[in-house]
């Protein structure tokens, strides 16, 4: 890798990583949903400065290029990411499909005892225009 | 009051719905009709409530399933105890409701599902739909080991048990039929086909155009295969 590339890769890996943090500074990000990235970027880091390693993990994995390592790494960071997104939105789904069920039913009872009220209430009324 | 109530899940059936309602009240007239209303755009709960039925509406359109299941819990919350399900759109005959109820009323089934293949003048569906329908009668019958020979049929009734069970997560709110009667199985229901009429959908609006027919086949496979893959503990009552 040349010196050229390892900036690169620095400046963007820590750039995600400080973004990140950032958002969940600011509450705009989750600390669930931070973790991935963090995790992702530090790793592109650690693996940038420690280039053996990427060396070792390459062979490891039985790839040629120890960029093909980096990038098998951002794929599998992606997906993972978007298991979690689906996981997510399944659980939101449910909990939105009971919501607008326990409404329903509320909705019902509302509806019900306000307009008995009404009732009761125009009753009242009546009978207080009869007393007077 | 009734011990039993009648759920039409409704979405968009405005010219329809009165009169599917009125024609229900008039075969039984102490019978307590619900109709939840999924989110349509018409008038269809304003016309419900005027023809006597109570109304439940949901927000937003959440689908046949999320509507019916909202039906059960009404009904197991108000302590009713069968529930006779039929569709909205007036092509279940309501002639047919005590006929569907009577085995689940003296006890001899949980769950009983009406079946237009069994009745001799029910409509005949298209041939596209029949093989779907027969694909999944197979494979329903080669399951649970019992000839069930109408299992997307939406005419149901059902003891209070059932609503207690349907009432939770385990209930397929997705497309509730095929994989809903396996569930129920596993969970050691007895069910039993009744013959029942079926008319051809007077408004032609059908859940299954375009290409939703695969769709729906795929993901109906997908989620008898994960009904059969879950942990017994679940079908637990």
């Amino acid at each position: 890798m040349t010196i050229k590339q390892q900036v690169f890769a620095i400046l963007i890996s820590l750039t995600v990583f400080i973004f990140t943090i950032d958002l969940v500074r600011k509450k705009r990000l989750r600390e669930e949903y931070s973790l991935l990235w963090l995790a992702t970027s530090l790793a592109m880091i650690i693996l940038i400065l420690r280039y053996d390693w990427l060396l070792a993990l390459t062979k490891l994995i039985g790839a040629v290029l120890p960029t093909t390592t980096l990038f098998l790494g951002s794929i599998i960071f992606l997906i993972s990411l978007s298991v979690q997104f689906s996981m997510r939105i399944s659980k939101l789904s449910d909990q939105v499909k009971d919501l607008v069920q326990e409404n329903a039913l509320l909705r019902y009872e509302f509806e019900k005892s306000t307009s008995v009220q009404t009732v009761v209430s125009a009753t009242q009324s009546r009978k207080s225009e009869e007393v007077t | 009051m009734s011990d039993t109530i009648i759920i039409i899940p409704a979405y968009n059936e405005e010219a329809g719905i009165a009169r599917v309602v009125s024609d229900i009240r008039t075969v039984n007239p102490d019978i307590e009709v619900l109709v939840i209303n999924d989110g349509s755009f018409d008038r269809t709960a304003e016309a419900a409530a005027a023809a006597g039925a109570i109304v439940l509406s949901h927000n937003f359109n959440m689908g046949y399933g999320v509507t019916i299941q909202t039906g059960y819990k009404f009904a197991y919350e108000k302590g009713y105890r069968y529930i006779v399900q039929i569709d909205g759109d007036g092509q279940h005959d309501p002639s047919f409701i005590s006929q569907l109820l009577a085995p689940v009323r003296n006890g001899d089934v949980d769950f009983a599902i009406g079946s237009r293949f069994l009745w001799f003048d029910s409509y005949r569906p298209s041939f596209s739909r029949r093989l779907g329908i027969l694909f999944f009668r197979k494979l329903v019958t080669v399951i649970i080991g019992r000839e069930i020979t109408d299992p997307t049929s939406g005419y149901q009734a059902f003891n209070r048990e059932v609503m207690k069970f349907f009432s939770t997560d385990i209930f397929p709110y997705d497309y509730p039929d095929a994989d809903m009667l396996i569930t129920l199985n596993l969970a050691g229901f007895r069910i039993r086909e009744v013959p029942v009429r079926m008319f051809a959908n007077p408004t032609g609006k059908t859940m299954h155009s375009g290409a939703k027919p695969l769709y729906y086949m795929i993901k109906m496979i997908l989620s008898i295969l994960v009904t059969l893959l879950r942990n017994r503990q679940l079908y637990r009552r």
